[in-house]
């Protein structure tokens, strides 16, 4: 029966005792530990949400940086290609230009040779009047040393007219 | 390693020796009572060892060796109803060996032997007769149980609060570390879910304390070495008051709907009038709901201290019965069955102190309940 009475001295022990712990756990254990607990909660949550962000904002700068590289790639394949129109274009027209020029050249050299060979030809055929004038004089000279020998050259001359 | 060998023998000694039946068996028999004599013969009383196990006392015993005690002795602090006996003084405080293990009286106090007051703080008339008990304000075993584990209970918890306070945003460590996953899970699978996520702040502190104190007080209980090993939460008072405190902070805080629940209920009108019915089956819950707090602690408790004491009794029962040889081929099997007990009280202190804590969560949550 005693197991089963509470005891007034324990009761009023116990409720002064509790009513203690309650109070003093609340104001001095409870308080800070409860506040740590939560300030610990909103910081972790707080990073994570960050971390989120984070990872959202480097997903958003890869897809940026993605699409950096892809138009990059596009305008170096341009460029690329471009300057190899403008290599080819280049070639060409200095291609064009050398065989322009060499034509040129070619056709300069053929007009002074055209102009050359007319010059030496005339020469030629000045020189070749004189020399045959000069051999004609000599042959006349020598032809004509006697009369007769004239007059027979005459003949002659006059026979190949005839024959003519 | 070597200490700590010599530790474990020796708490294992203390154990023995705390569980000697010898403790049991009284130290009466050459008292100034003339009722002592009856408890002289050597027989070993396994019910009165098992009680006295459980119950109270205004002294802490430790351990019997042979015929010699060793006791913690504790105040005893007494209102007299009749100054007039003791030397016109209404306090007394004295040590609790001035009466000598009962055997002596003190001041007109006596430690009662008869049936009406056994193991109680009597008041004597002139004669020596007993004529009531005083008011008994004594620091018994119990009480200063309770100083031990509040002691513990401030250290942890003061040492945690410093942490935190350093810590302020950072990783827990230490005890603070230890404490906090049971503190979250008090307030997210208890408090919050019962009471609701905007009021359960404001009885977090009471649930957390209700928490510890408990689970405190039951743990320390199991530990069978002074200065722990004292039968708190299976004392009956103790589990009073607790249930007392959920019982006043549940109707302290309790709102309209909540009396408005009690006395004037949504049921027929015929359950109300002209017989209140429902207000009296109402207010009847009110009190049984501490009530059941109550028993359900202490019947726990104490079931899992007298077991234990029970299977240790055993081996003594058997001792008497059969020879010395008989005690000691038992007792490996008592031991077993002890410490398995023992394992599975561990387990009931935590479920005790949940239960315990998990009610009180729930009858606040009605008390402070909006109308749906």
């Amino acid at each position: 029966m005693e197991l089963v009475t509470p005891n007034l001295g324990t009761i009023f022990w116990m409720v002064i005792i509790f009513g203690i712990v309650v109070f003093v756990l609340k104001k001095f254990a409870w308080k800070p530990i409860l506040n740590a607990l939560e300030e610990r909660e909103e910081t972790i949550s707080n990073a994570l949400n960050a971390a989120d962000e984070a990872r959202k904002e480097m997903a958003d700068l890869k897809a940026g940086n993605e699409q950096l590289i892809a138009e990059a790639r596009k305008e170096k394949e341009a460029i690329l290609r471009d300057a190899m129109k403008l290599k080819d274009s280049i070639i060409a027209e200095a291609k064009e230009k050398a065989s322009a020029e060499a034509r040129k050249d070619i056709e300069n050299a053929r007009q002074q040779i055209q102009n050359e060979k007319a010059k030496a030809i005339n020469e030629m055929k000045t020189q070749m009047a004189e020399i045959s004038l000069m051999i004609a004089e000599k042959l006349i000279r020598k032809e004509m040393a006697s009369d007769k020998q004239q007059q027979e050259m005459a003949n002659k001359l006059l026979d190949e007219f005839k024959l003519n | 390693m070597l200490t700590f060998t010599k530790g474990l023998f020796l708490s294992l000694l203390m154990v023995v020796t705390w569980l000697n039946p010898v403790a049991g068996q009284s130290d009466d028999g050459h008292g100034s009572h003339p009722e002592g004599n009856s408890h002289a013969e050597e027989k070993f009383d396994a019910g009165k060892f098992v009680i006295e196990h459980v119950l109270d006392s205004y002294e802490w015993h430790i351990a019997s060796v042979g015929e010699k005690h060793i006791n913690i002795p504790l105040p005893i602090i007494l209102f007299s109803k009749y100054p007039e006996l003791h030397e016109g003084r209404k306090l007394h405080i004295f040590m609790s060996t001035k009466f000598h293990h009962g055997h002596e009286d003190y001041r007109g106090f006596r430690l009662s032997h008869s049936e009406e007051y056994n193991g109680k703080i009597v008041e004597l008339d002139a004669h020596g007769h007993e004529i009531g008990r005083p008011l008994d304000l004594s620091i018994t075993k119990v009480v200063a149980g309770i100083f031990v584990s509040v002691i513990v209970l401030f250290s942890l918890l003061f040492v945690a609060a410093k942490t935190a306070k350093r810590n302020r945003g950072k990783a827990p460590s230490g005890i603070q570390n230890l404490l906090e996953p049971v503190i979250v899970f008090i307030r997210d699978e208890i408090a919050i879910p019962s009471i609701g996520e905007k009021k359960y702040k404001k009885f977090l502190p009471i649930l957390l304390s209700l928490f510890f104190f408990i689970l405190l007080n039951n743990l320390l209980g199991l530990i069978p070495i002074f200065p722990f090993g004292a039968n708190v939460s299976g004392n009956i008072a103790v589990t009073m008051v607790l249930a007392l405190f959920t019982f006043a902070v549940t109707n302290i805080k309790g709102n309209k709907h909540y009396w408005k629940e009690i006395f004037n209920p949504d049921v027929p009108w015929w359950l109300k009038y002209p017989i209140p019915l429902m207000p009296i089956v109402e207010l009847s819950g009110v009190l049984t709901k501490p009530f059941v707090l109550m028993i359900r602690l202490f019947a726990n408790m104490l079931a899992g201290h007298m077991i234990v004491t029970v299977f240790i009794s055993l081996i003594f029962i058997f001792g008497s019965l059969m020879g010395p040889a008989a005690g000691y081929g038992v007792s490996p099997v008592s031991m077993v069955f002890s410490v398995f007990i023992l394992l599975l009280d561990v387990l009931v202190s935590f479920i005790q102190a949940y239960v315990f804590t998990l009610l009180s969560a729930i009858y606040f949550g009605m008390s402070t309940a909006e109308s749906h």
